[in-house]
């Protein structure tokens, strides 16, 4: 592991993660792979309930950004961030996350009408038929990683590794809402229109955002999307 | 006689929308698990100094005024305009900043174009009473969460003021510093991406200014490109989390600095962080202005 210049590195068994600064009350705990990333969000968002000083906790796909309600609760927020790290580093808390599967009540079920303008790109650049990719992408549950991007967007993980494709070279200036996508190590569903430079397979009629609803985003942290094909044979 | 929602205290009717009117408080914290953005009042500490003046607490919701405003008092209301110096007049008799004020029935406010800053903060006693979005009504320009921004002839409910009649106004004044209009320095702590600076010394000495395109989302700037060290010349950083006061710099190489309804995550690296104080300078800079960033050590 490269350690960054200005990361501060965590006394523990093995290294596991850096904290970086940001500004007066924010502080960037970075780790080295995604699951490591939502396993410490998931340490740390439970923090919350104990700690009144930690305003809010942002999961990204290497970090978790932690937000102090003020600055001089940053001091008690770092000791949590170093205590979460620790944990994490001594193995207590599982990095893989499809060792149990999901159960029943935590599946949400996404039909998909797979029509999407880059379904050949995809194929393309998986190597895979565009009838392999949606029996891929439909062939086991996504889990939600972490939201963020516009209210109700969700980053989908633990997808089939062969859909793992980059994102488009120039991003379109709009994309529908219920647009259904590939970038990186992600899928995920647009709650809106807007811009975006995601692969898009296709799209679902279910609404990702809706606040007359409690709560008012589809996905969230915790929950498992299976996507279906809605114009399948079964 | 009346049935659902108690009858508001009183009514503020919207005669004139200057740019933008909006309904802010201390905005939704602790969402990002929603994708949703804190939001709330740009500049926070002219907000918080209507509040005060009008011996209310601060979670009460305002207007957060651009480019100006035109009520007429629907009932008695006592009010204050803070944050930007700019004209104010009740019936067309010139009337303070920073200074409570009461409107009776039927009396006309007229906020005018500032001569420094951006966001004026007309707050009321008793606060704006619209209805609350997810634990607040702040309007989120990003995610178009909370009340819509004011239209004229729009009715805005006022909030039945606690306490004793007339309030506890122990203050007619409150002496502030006009928002700067020349150029204005902004204090930042290190980010965590600093080091992804080929010339971290070029951060705190370009003269940068203020881009027509900012909005509550964030402050454009313009001007000279900051270059990054080799071999992150073209890296995205991957997703992570945005606050309040990030200076991110895009693939461009000029920062934008990211106001109340910021995205909860981003894809470009942010090497400085404003302070809450400067966050609050940040959100009255206005298009052409000049400014720059000072960077502070770490807290």
């Amino acid at each position: 592991m490269v350690e960054e210049p200005t990361g501060e590195r965590i006394p523990g068994r093995q290294p596991t993660g850096r904290l970086l600064p940001y500004g007066e009350r924010g502080l960037l705990v970075e780790v080295d792979d995604l699951h490591r990333a939502l396993a410490l969000f998931e340490l740390l968002a439970a923090a919350r309930e104990r700690l009144a000083g930690l305003e809010d906790v942002v999961a990204g796909a290497r970090s978790v950004l932690l937000v102090a309600a003020s600055p001089g609760a940053l001091t008690a927020v770092r000791a949590e961030a170093q205590r979460a790290l620790a944990a994490l580093g001594s193995g207590e808390v599982p990095t893989a996350f499809h060792s149990g599967g999901p159960a029943p009540e935590q599946v949400v079920e996404v039909p998909v009408h797979y029509d999407g303008d880059d379904l050949a790109d995809v194929a393309e650049l998986t190597g895979l038929t565009v009838t392999e990719v949606v029996a891929a992408h439909t062939g086991t549950p996504w889990r939600v990683g972490f939201a963020g991007f516009a209210p109700g967007f969700a980053y989908l993980v633990d997808g089939d590794p062969r859909l793992r494709v980059p994102r488009r070279a120039t991003p379109r200036p709009r994309v529908p809402a219920g647009a259904v996508g590939l970038a990186d190590e992600f899928s995920g569903v647009y709650p809106r229109s807007s811009p975006g430079g995601w692969q898009l397979l296709g799209h679902t009629d279910l609404a990702l955002w809706d606040l007359r609803r409690d709560p008012p985003a589809l996905l969230r942290p915790g929950l498992w999307v299976q996507f279906t094909d809605a114009d399948g044979a079964s | 006689m009346t049935t659902g929602e108690p009858a508001p205290y009183a009514l503020l009717e919207v005669v004139e929308v200057g740019a933008l009117s909006l309904v802010q408080d201390l905005g939704r914290p602790g969402l990002a698990a929603l994708g949703v953005s804190p939001s709330g009042a740009a500049d926070r500490a002219a907000h918080a100094l209507g509040a005060r003046l009008l011996a209310q607490d601060e979670s009460l919701a305002s207007l957060e005024v651009v480019g100006g405003l035109v009520v007429r008092a629907l009932g008695s209301i006592t009010a204050v305009v803070t944050g930007t110096h700019a004209p104010v007049t009740v019936d067309d008799r010139p009337t303070g900043t920073n200074a409570p004020f009461l409107l009776h029935a039927g009396q006309v406010l007229r906020i005018g174009r500032p001569s420094a800053g951006l966001r004026s903060y007309l707050g009321v006693r008793g606060g704006v009473a619209v209805a609350p979005n997810l634990g607040s009504r702040s309007h989120d320009t990003l995610s178009g969460i909370g009340p819509a921004p004011l239209e004229p002839g729009q009715q805005i409910p006022v909030g039945r003021p606690t306490g004793p009649a007339g309030g506890n106004l122990l203050v007619d004044v409150a002496p502030t510093r006009a928002p700067a209009t020349g150029q204005v320095v902004l204090d930042a702590r290190p980010g965590p991406r600093l080091d992804w600076l080929a010339d971290v010394a070029r951060l705190t000495t370009t003269a940068w200014t203020v881009g027509a395109a900012s909005d509550r989302v964030g402050v454009r700037f313009e001007g000279p490109a900051l270059d990054r060290v080799p071999g992150r010349a073209s890296a995205e950083v991957p997703s992570e989390g945005v606050l309040r006061g990030a200076v991110q710099v895009p693939a461009s190489g000029v920062p934008v600095v990211f106001l109340a309804d910021h995205p909860v995550t981003g894809g470009y690296p942010v090497v400085a962080v404003l302070t809450g104080r400067a966050c609050d300078l940040a959100a009255q800079l206005v298009p052409g202005q000049p400014v720059r960033l000072r960077l502070l050590g770490t807290p």
